[in-house]
């Protein structure tokens, strides 16, 4: 499979299918994770947060390149992952039940 | 004691007259006849919000809205520069819905020079003036001009394009937002062009959710485990007291605290939100949107620990102003007494950077964590509410009184509007 990050981030390479430009996308990719699989990208995520905003304030928002800005979904991702693996302890919300709230109007990028 | 000061009158709700401090009933949430006289008297008769001008770019920009709560479908659109019309959604020949794409009952955006019927091609202008009749020659003593799209008050504030039902309404729409509105006019509303919006169809009487959102009572309690343990514990002991409440004829508002921004200990804060500098209250360091002066409508109370105002124009627009320069717009539309479709849309300055477009996100979901939490509990009370319980009325605290309003109000419509109708059926 081609990398989809940037050379410096190629660790976070196994966990590129958070790199999805969407949150709907991210968030179904939440509710179909494993507690393993949700704990296993924040620990290689989170620790390297800084480096990777670091590398993307460095750049133009409006102009990223493609491996750019699949490093920022992918921390968009990692947003959506925090909540399981920081509070909840399992992949959906407790006592929401079959609720849902789905992004109907997301920005581009 | 409270912490925060109340009325003269010991409380909130004694402040104003009329709400009474009894238990008040919910047999209007669960009532089909009560829904079809909202309908009638309330979603046919206000000003209500349904889109912002940012939607309609360009001239010949437009978007299709299905009221259900009216019983119709309209059509918005920038008709010039200056100028936004609204149309019911009919053709005027044969009843066919106009404007709609694949699936007639789902709305849709686009733009165009003019409407065209899929059914038999009679063409509309953008000032709704019937410009094309297939075969004209064949219908009898016709005249195109007597044919023009049935026209639906619409008037824009401050961006937010609303529209009236009623074509008897002579209530502008300036007036009709009251002190509130006026109150808020000069708000940067146009630079926070950044918008997240999400959808949830909700198994509860739309006034049940205006409920859940117009008092933090609830905060503490239900929203617990979203903060960190001792911050929880603290919030739990401390419950919870609003700045300030206001009531202007049918709308309400709530001042209220938040967490501080940025935070001076960011211990209580959990790590991701350490790293992106933003959570439940927005992000700790937005752009500046060069507020200035804050309008009078908000923080009324003037206080330092300030964070966020809350307005419910009536009927089912809610306005949330947060300190950290972002906006929330709550929307709920009923689609029958005790469902609805909730929207919940986020508006932000466009992000400088990576960065704020991170924290930009991480206050969308965890808007969206709590309103997970919010809905799945609205289904739990919708369906006691229905049981068939000896219980039919329920006491609502100081903290509660917006909750109080919106009921009465509700309830004031369908009284105002059935002696309407009587009155003017003993006439006929």
């Amino acid at each position: 499979m081609p990398s989809v990050l940037p050379p410096q981030f190629a660790d976070l390479e196994p966990f590129s299918d958070w790199a999805v430009p969407t949150e709907r996308a991210r968030y179904a990719k939440r509710i179909s994770s494993s507690m393993d699989e949700l704990q296993g990208f924040y620990d290689a995520a989170f620790p390297r947060i800084d480096e990777a905003l670091a590398y993307l304030d460095a750049r133009t928002l409006e102009s990223l390149p493609d491996d750019a800005k699949h490093l920022l979904w992918l921390y968009c991702g990692l947003m959506t992952a925090s909540f399981p693996v920081e509070v909840w302890r399992q992949p959906r919300v407790p006592d929401s039940g079959a609720a849902s709230f789905d992004a109907v109007l997301e920005p581009a990028v | 004691m409270p912490h925060f000061t109340k009325p003269a009158e010991g409380s909130w709700t004694e402040h104003y007259p009329g709400l009474g401090t009894g238990p008040v009933s919910y047999g209007d949430s669960i009532s089909p006849e009560i829904y079809e006289q909202e309908r009638a008297a309330i979603f046919s008769r206000t000003w209500l919000n349904v889109g912002r001008v940012e939607q309609l770019p360009k001239v010949g920009s437009y978007f299709t809205r299905e009221i259900d709560a009216a019983g119709t479908s309209i059509v918005v659109v920038r008709a010039s520069k200056d100028e936004i019309r609204s149309f019911h959604n009919i053709c005027r020949h044969r009843g066919n819905k106009l404007v709609w794409q694949d699936y007639p009952l789902e709305e849709t955006s686009g733009t165009c020079r003019q409407f065209t019927c899929k059914y038999h091609g009679w063409r509309y202008n953008l000032e709704g003036g019937c410009t094309f009749v297939q075969q004209e020659s064949e219908f009898f003593d016709f005249d195109k001009e007597d044919y023009s799209l049935a026209s639906v008050q619409a008037e824009v504030w401050e961006g937010f394009i609303f529209v009236n039902l009623d074509p008897t309404n002579t209530t502008p729409l300036r007036e009709y937002l009251g002190k509130f509105g006026k109150g808020l006019e000069g708000y940067p509303f146009d630079q926070l062009t950044q918008v997240h919006k999400y959808r949830a169809e909700v198994g509860a009487n739309w006034k049940l959710f205006i409920d859940a959102f117009t008092e933090f009572y609830h905060a503490p309690v239900l929203h617990a485990k979203q903060s960190v343990a001792e911050e929880s514990r603290r919030l739990s002991d401390v419950g919870y007291e609003a700045l300030a409440y206001d009531i202007d004829g049918p709308h309400g508002m709530v001042s209220t605290w938040t967490g501080e921004t940025p935070p001076s200990d960011v211990s209580l804060y959990k790590p991701i939100e350490q790293k992106a500098q933003s959570g439940l209250f927005g992000p700790w360091y937005p752009s500046d949107i060069g507020l200035g002066e804050m309008p009078p409508a908000l923080n009324p109370s003037g206080r330092k620990s300030w964070g966020l105002d809350s307005f419910l124009f009536f009927p089912n627009f809610m306005l949330l102003v947060w300190k950290q320069n972002w906006v929330l717009t709550y929307h709920y539309w009923p689609t029958s007494y005790n469902t609805h479709i909730f929207e919940g849309t986020v508006y932000f300055p466009p992000p400088k950077d990576a960065r704020e477009r991170l924290a930009q996100e991480l206050a969308v979901v965890t808007f969206k964590e709590y309103a997970l939490q919010d809905g799945n509990t609205l289904e739990a009370t919708q369906s006691m509410l229905e049981s068939r319980t000896p219980l039919t009325t329920f006491p609502l605290n100081d903290q509660e009184i917006l909750l109080r309003h919106l009921h009465t109000t509700a309830q004031r419509y369908r009284d105002d509007f059935e002696r309407a109708s009587s009155a003017a059926a003993m006439h006929a």
